[in-house]
């Protein structure tokens, strides 16, 4: 079978489970408003400030959002038992992973989309710029692309919700860093050039990671 | 090719020295298999004989720690995906998703194995197994037994030439058992192979062509159907596991 039918397949079946039971999106959405509340709260103070502070809150927020939509990521297939249905498909491993992976990519840009808004709003700050778009892109993605591997060795383990922000924090760190910089020198005003040092890192971490977690994901799923 | 390689062709499944351990305990030790084309196998055994393990690494599930498997004469080791697209399983899970509507749970199946017209194959199996009125009803909201039925139709859906049954019956009520026996043969009819285990050892009997008993990852007894009667299977349960069938 092609590998972009499966891919499509396993997409369709995860979003048209969570547009039923909005699982995922709901509770990540709700908690990413409150942590953007009380921030807001919590460093209500002059646009200086908020300039300075908010490209953290805002990573920090997608971050711990992103382990909370990767935790339930393998879910369905563990608790209705059908992960050896998935295994006993005809299908590479990587055309499960590349699914599962876009499956939970859309779930986090679909939460960002409304966030972001939210957080232009409340902080008083353009993070609805285009580069601001990019780089959430761009980081978004490399969340994804970690946590979808990592989400599948933790659904084997009795303590999930504990194993993968372990795991998944350490390796994620470069992208969290450099998406506050980015960040930071976006809402400085700073031009795209100056973005240089950071996006192709991001960028760069993204291709790597992908490949790794596309070819090894197979060796973490099976048994 | 050789002798031993026309051999495992002409063979639906294979297996030599198959091994699993769990810790220190061997699930499977050192299984030697051969199951003919259209044949029926039913295998019995006590908990923790090690039949789900040996279903699971028939069916591509679990990988040996030692041993080889071959499927229609296809190495597992050779072409795992061809082997995938041979086999049919059912097991007590249902490998449904209880979210998505019964037509989607086959669709989205159909789709993984690359079925053509996809529709037209989903309507003609779900007919079969008497399901077609709950086809738009999501998963978790039909009884146990009648996501056994869509599980059965399921793994109908590719024309598995090979199906592996793993105690299908588990946790089904008088009818539903009936109910699945009948699919079941319906299946022999096909003159499929079929490999099942179960504890019911009347059903299990009379569906068999030949009986395997299993304890402590081997097999203790063989024997075909017709050297075999209810109580003869009963005291050879007994003598090869020492327990009560």
């Amino acid at each position: 079978m092609n590998f972009w039918h499966t891919v499509a397949a396993i997409t369709w079946k995860d979003t048209i489970s969570e547009m039923r039971t909005k699982e995922i999106v709901s509770s990540v959405l709700v908690f990413t408003l409150l942590v953007i509340v009380i921030f807001n709260f919590s460093f209500g103070a002059t646009q200086q400030t908020m300039k300075v502070v908010a490209p953290g809150i805002l990573w920090v927020t997608f971050a711990f959002a992103g382990v909370l939509s990767l935790n339930r990521l393998f879910v369905p297939e563990k608790e209705q038992d059908c992960l050896e249905g998935l295994m006993v498909c005809p299908v590479s491993r990587e055309a499960i992973y590349t699914g599962k992976m876009l499956g939970s990519l859309i779930f986090m840009l679909v939460v960002e989309v409304i966030a972001l808004p939210i957080f232009t709003l409340l902080f008083n700050l353009p993070v609805l710029s285009l580069q601001i778009v990019t780089i959430t892109v761009l980081a978004t993605f490399g969340f994804v692309v970690v946590g979808t591997l990592f989400s599948a060795v933790a659904i084997n383990t009795k303590a999930r919700e504990m194993v993968l922000p372990i795991l998944f924090f350490p390796i994620i760190s470069p992208v969290i860093i450099s998406a506050v910089k980015a960040t930071e020198i976006s809402l400085a005003g700073g031009s795209w050039s100056s973005l240089v040092p950071w996006l192709p890192m991001i960028a760069a971490f993204d291709a790597i990671f992908f490949v790794v977690s596309f070819l090894i994901f197979s060796y973490v799923i099976e048994e | 090719m050789d002798q031993k390689d026309k051999a495992s062709r002409d063979l639906a499944i294979k297996a030599r020295d198959l091994a699993k351990p769990f810790g220190s305990y061997l699930a499977l030790n050192g299984i030697d298999l051969d199951i003919q084309r259209g044949e029926c196998v039913t295998i019995f055994g006590p908990n923790g004989a090690g039949k789900t393990t040996l279903i699971k690494v028939l069916a591509t599930i679990m990988n040996p720690s030692a041993g080889t498997v071959w499927i229609d004469g296809i190495n597992l080791k050779d072409n795992i995906e061809e082997v995938r697209r041979r086999i049919g399983i059912v097991t007590h899970q249902t490998f449904l998703y209880n979210n998505l509507t019964t037509y989607e749970n086959l669709d989205f199946y159909c789709r993984m194995f690359g079925v053509p017209n996809r529709k037209e194959r989903l309507l003609e199996v779900i007919e079969t197994v008497g399901m077609t009125s709950r086809l738009h009803d999501r998963v978790g909201t039909l009884s146990r037994g009648m996501q056994q039925r869509v599980s059965f139709a399921r793994s109908q859906l590719h024309k598995p030439p090979i199906m592996l049954l793993d105690e299908p019956e588990t946790g089904l009520d008088q009818d539903s058992i009936s109910m699945l026996w009948k699919m079941l043969k319906g299946s022999t009819e096909d003159r499929r192979t079929i490999v099942l285990t179960t504890h019911n050892l009347e059903q299990g009997l009379e569906f068999a062509d030949r009986i395997l008993i299993m304890d402590q990852g081997k097999i203790v007894y063989e024997g075909l159907r017709q050297s075999l009667d209810l109580p003869g299977l009963k005291k050879a349960y007994k003598s090869s596991t020492g327990a009560l069938p």
